[in-house]
């Protein structure tokens, strides 16, 4: 069941379109940032309040790389792996994340702390490479300074 | 040199708020529709400046706000949406824009909302971009409170309201049609055209989809006039650009220049040059959806009409530099994963031809290319160039494919000759993902 404020939170931005589905997206972010990803019974939900079949909806939800269908850890970083970053060296900072904390692209640690995913160029080319935990930016990374980076978030 | 679009930006990275953005002319604009400029003159006077759309298509903006039906007999409502959709490799100038003056988007969208008499707008922002969400919703609501969205502008009995909506990832999402998809809720993937969105689009309305940079230069078209915009371009195109570089340079960044400032000028005098050690060997002018250009190209002027289209084109203008310690080879394999990755997966040529040629691209980096791999590639960078695709991902992918095999032939030829890649030390690109 929706909670009440996941509800008016829902509510809120249907107001955005004329018809229901147009939310979808927000929808399913915005549980999302309460429930940490979409499970099946959290996409039923939320179809229900949308109107749709879960189907319907899980054909939108599965086609977004930041929707997570399956659990995440308590932090996601997102490595930009495209050509920019690539050029300055955004596989060793990988690596050395996989050195330091035991964890592949698309893995989450054992603790359950961190997820790494890939991303799509994010637009900090000027400070390549680049990576974003949760919602932070950061530019200019190199393998030394990654693991004062990650340590933030716990 | 007049920088309209970027002159007020704080170069310390903080926005600029609606008393800031207001005491330096903004939202005067819409003085000018209250004094008596009808929807059709505001068309006039931006075909008459030679905007053409930043998002690198290049399509001149008046022109396609003419699509649209207009008058009593006009399907409502109609829309205008902002494509900040921004996730084309090696580009940037959009967030710029949206983070350091969020008005200057509010005030484009009114403007073309105005336009085309479209009374919603969306502006369409990559979900990545938290920032941009964060400063262009207090934008909103500040021009909310201030009477400039939500209320019939004085005069005119024009009343606009603005959305942003937020997406969750996927390239595909900034093709204009696959972005309608994705507004309505639905699975991202392109729409046929005809009909096109100025005619059937949001919710089968009448819709203008335009590129954010595109409509910063709006305001400025309106208060100073077509002749003015003219005269800050060096070419036929009018306005400035927003020019970017990324890659092994002394000082990587953006710069808000006249319209047809070349690649030389942008790589030396702003960006300082190759960084130290190593050499230029080419760049993608704007975005990895265009051709490789090399020296013999860096005195064309970047716009839209003077680079041959034998060449290429000019794209984003966010250039990304190729230099001599980088395999050219493995190079184009990351964007290539990157396409194969993005791919929609709508159409057959796309979803399966982006990973085969991904595929073998690999195969050059690890040793096992023979020269049947190079004919392949030849033979995809042919049959998935444009007309044999549903929508340009393809063909944009195939661009700095054909051109790498013809500036960059002999490195390929190289590692089939070597069994490798002789920059191979550290290039080890994984496998996940191909």
């Amino acid at each position: 069941m929706l909670s009440e404020i996941e509800r008016r939170e829902l509510e809120d931005v249907v107001k955005h379109y004329p018809d229901k589905r147009g939310a979808a997206i927000d929808a399913l972010l915005s549980i999302q940032r309460r429930r940490g990803w979409i499970s099946d019974d959290t996409l039923l939900e939320i179809a229900q309040f949308l109107e749709i079949t879960a189907e319907d909806l899980d054909s939108v939800a599965t086609f977004y790389n930041l929707v997570f269908r399956k659990p995440v850890g308590r932090h996601v970083a997102f490595m930009c792996d495209s050509i920019s970053c690539w050029i300055k060296g955004c596989e060793q900072v990988q690596a050395q994340i996989k050195t330091l904390y035991d964890v592949d692209l698309g893995q989450t640690t054992s603790d359950g702390r961190l997820t790494v995913l890939p991303i799509a160029c994010l637009g900090q080319c000027e400070r390549a490479p680049a990576l974003m935990i949760d919602q932070d930016v950061y530019g200019d990374v190199t393998p030394e300074k990654i693991e004062q980076i990650v340590e933030k978030y716990k | 040199m007049e920088r309209p679009l970027t002159q007020h930006i704080h170069p310390d990275g903080t926005t600029r708020t609606l008393r800031e953005y207001v005491k330096t002319g903004g939202y005067s604009s819409l003085q000018r529709l209250s004094s008596g400029l009808a929807p059709k003159d505001l068309q006039r006077l931006v075909t008459d400046a030679g905007l053409r759309g930043r998002g690198g298509g290049g399509f001149l903006t008046g022109t396609k706000w003419s699509f649209v039906p207009m008058g009593p007999d006009a399907h409502k409502p109609k829309y205008i949406v902002a494509n900040g959709d921004e996730m084309e490799p090696g580009t940037f100038k959009d967030r710029v824009l949206m983070e350091g003056d969020p008005h200057g988007l509010v005030e484009g969208m009114i403007l073309a909302g105005y336009a085309i008499d479209a009374e919603v707008g969306y502006i369409f922002l990559r979900g990545e971009y938290h920032l941009s969400a964060q400063r262009l919703t207090e934008a909103i609501a500040e021009a909310y409170a201030a009477g400039y969205l939500g209320k019939p502008l004085p005069g005119t009995g024009f009343r606009f309201d603005l959305h942003l909506h937020a997406s969750a990832g996927r390239y595909i999402c900034g093709e204009e049609t696959a972005l309608i998809n994705a507004l309505e809720g639905k699975r991202a993937v392109p729409r046929a055209k005809p009909p096109f969105p100025q005619t059937v689009g949001l919710w089968g309305k009448p819709t203008v989809v335009q590129n954010v940079e595109t409509l910063y230069n709006v305001p400025h078209i309106v208060n100073q006039g077509s002749d003015w915009y003219h005269r800050l371009s060096r070419t036929q195109d009018g306005g400035t650009k927003i020019y970017g570089i990324s890659g092994r340079v002394v000082n990587p960044g953006w710069w808000e220049l006249p319209l047809g400032t070349t690649a030389r000028e942008v790589l030396e005098r702003y960006a300082g040059g190759m960084a130290d050690g190593v050499r230029f060997r080419g760049l993608l002018p704007g975005g990895i959806s265009t051709a490789f250009m090399t020296e013999e190209h860096l005195d064309l002027p970047l716009d839209f009409s003077s680079i041959p289209p034998e060449v290429g084109r000019l794209g984003t203008a966010t250039m990304i530099v190729l230099d001599d310690h980088t395999c050219p080879v493995g190079f184009v394999l990351n964007l290539e994963k990157f396409f194969a990755r993005e791919s929609c997966g709508w159409c057959t040529p796309c979803r399966e031809g982006l990973p085969w040629v991904a595929r073998i691209l690999m195969s050059f980096e690890e040793g096992r290319a023979t020269s049947e791999d190079l004919s392949l590639l030849k033979m995809h960078a042919k049959w998935l160039a444009p007309g044999h695709t549903f929508c340009g991902l393809a063909p944009g992918a195939m661009a700095p494919l054909q051109s790498a095999l013809k500036y960059f032939h002999d490195d390929f030829e190289r590692h089939i000759s070597t069994g490798g890649c002789p920059w191979s030390k550290k290039s080890s690109q994984q496998r996940v993902l191909v």
